[in-house]
C-alpha cells in the first residue's frame, strides 16, 4: 500500500522552505539517495513557484495542497491547486542564449523539474489543477 | 525568516584590477531572489560592474535564483564589465550546469581564479577604484 502524507502551505513564496523540508523529510524517511532527496527538494520549490506566480497570480490568500505518496517503486510528489490551468505544452525548452539578451529571468522552471525528474504530469480535473513529480527507486518503471 | 544573505565587500586582483564580491549564503530560491536582485540593482547605482559571486556559503539554489544572473549579466557586460561565479558547491554547481550556465557564465573554482579572469581583459574598461569598506545588503 502506497503510503501518503499531505501537508497545505498559503500561496506564498516565504513558505517554499517548509514545502522543501517536508517533501526532503519524507523522501530521507524513504530511504531515497541523497542526490534524489535533493532534486525532490528543488523541484517541488519549482512547481510551487508557479502555482504562487501563475496559477495565483501572487493571491496570497490562496491554499496550495502538497502530498507525498511514497511505494516499492515510486515516490511522487503532487501538487494542487484551484487557480488557472497550466499548459506546459505551451513551453518549448528554453533557449538560454536568448533569455539573458532579453534580460528575463523566468521561463527555466519546467525545463528544470523535467530534467530533475523522471516524470512530470499535469492534469486538470473539475477545477483543481495537479502536477506529479516522480522519482523512481531504480530510475525507471518496473517490468 | 530569510535564511539568505548577500554580504558585499571590495577587492583588487594582483595587478590591482579593482573588484566586488558579493558573498552569498544559505538558500537563494523564489523568496529571496529579490536580496541577490537588490544587491546587483546596488551595484549598479555605485558603477562596480566587475563582480565576482562567491558561492562559498549558498547551500540551494533555484531557478529563480538563477534568473537574477540572467536578468543582470547583460547589462554589466554592456556597460564593460562581467558577472564571474566562484567557489560554488558542487550540489549547486550542479544546478547552473544542469541548465546549461558554464556556456554563457566564467564559473571558477577559486576566487582568485575569478580574479585573474578579470585581469586578463582589465584593459577593456576601466572601473573606478573602490574605496575600502563593508555594506550588508541583505
Amino acid at each position: 500500500m502506497p503510503q501518503t502524507h499531505t501537508m497545505t502551505i498559503p500561496s506564498a513564496t516565504r513558505h517554499l522552505g517548509e514545502v522543501r523540508q517536508f517533501v526532503a523529510e519524507r523522501a530521507a524517511a524513504e530511504g531515497l539517495e541523497d542526490e534524489m532527496v535533493q532534486e525532490l527538494r528543488m523541484a517541488v520549490e519549482e512547481a510551487c513557484a508557479n502555482v504562487i506566480e501563475h496559477a495565483y497570480a501572487g493571491d496570497a490568500s490562496r491554499e496550495i495542497d502538497v502530498a507525498v505518496i511514497a511505494d516499492d517503486e515510486r515516490f511522487t510528489v503532487r501538487i494542487r491547486d484551484e487557480g488557472e490551468p497550466f499548459r506546459p505544452e505551451a513551453y518549448d525548452t528554453p533557449d538560454l542564449r536568448e533569455l539573458v539578451r532579453r534580460r528575463q529571468s523566468g521561463g527555466l522552471g519546467l525545463h528544470l523539474m523535467r530534467r530533475l525528474m523522471d516524470q512530470v504530469e499535469y492534469r486538470t480535473r473539475q477545477g483543481v489543477n495537479e502536477v506529479l513529480l516522480t522519482k523512481y527507486r531504480d530510475g525507471q518503471p518496473a517490468g | 525568516m530569510s535564511n539568505f544573505s548577500v554580504h558585499s565587500r571590495a577587492a583588487h586582483s594582483a595587478h590591482d584590477v579593482a573588484v566586488h564580491v558579493l558573498d552569498l549564503e544559505g538558500e537563494l530560491d523564489a523568496h529571496t531572489a529579490s536580496d541577490l536582485e537588490a544587491a546587483f540593482e546596488q551595484c549598479r547605482a555605485e558603477d562596480h560592474h566587475r563582480i565576482i559571486v562567491n558561492g562559498a556559503d549558498l547551500d540551494y539554489i533555484s531557478s529563480a535564483g538563477l534568473g537574477v544572473f540572467m536578468a543582470y549579466v547583460e547589462d554589466v557586460r554592456e556597460a564593460g564589465g562581467d558577472i564571474k561565479i566562484a567557489n560554488l558547491k558542487p550540489k549547486v554547481y550542479n544546478v547552473f550546469d544542469l541548465l546549461g550556465f558554464p556556456m554563457l557564465f566564467d564559473i571558477e573554482d577559486t576566487e582568485e581564479e575569478a580574479l585573474a579572469r578579470f585581469e586578463e581583459n582589465a584593459e577593456d574598461a576601466p572601473e573606478p577604484s573602490d574605496a575600502p569598506g563593508e555594506n550588508r545588503i541583505a
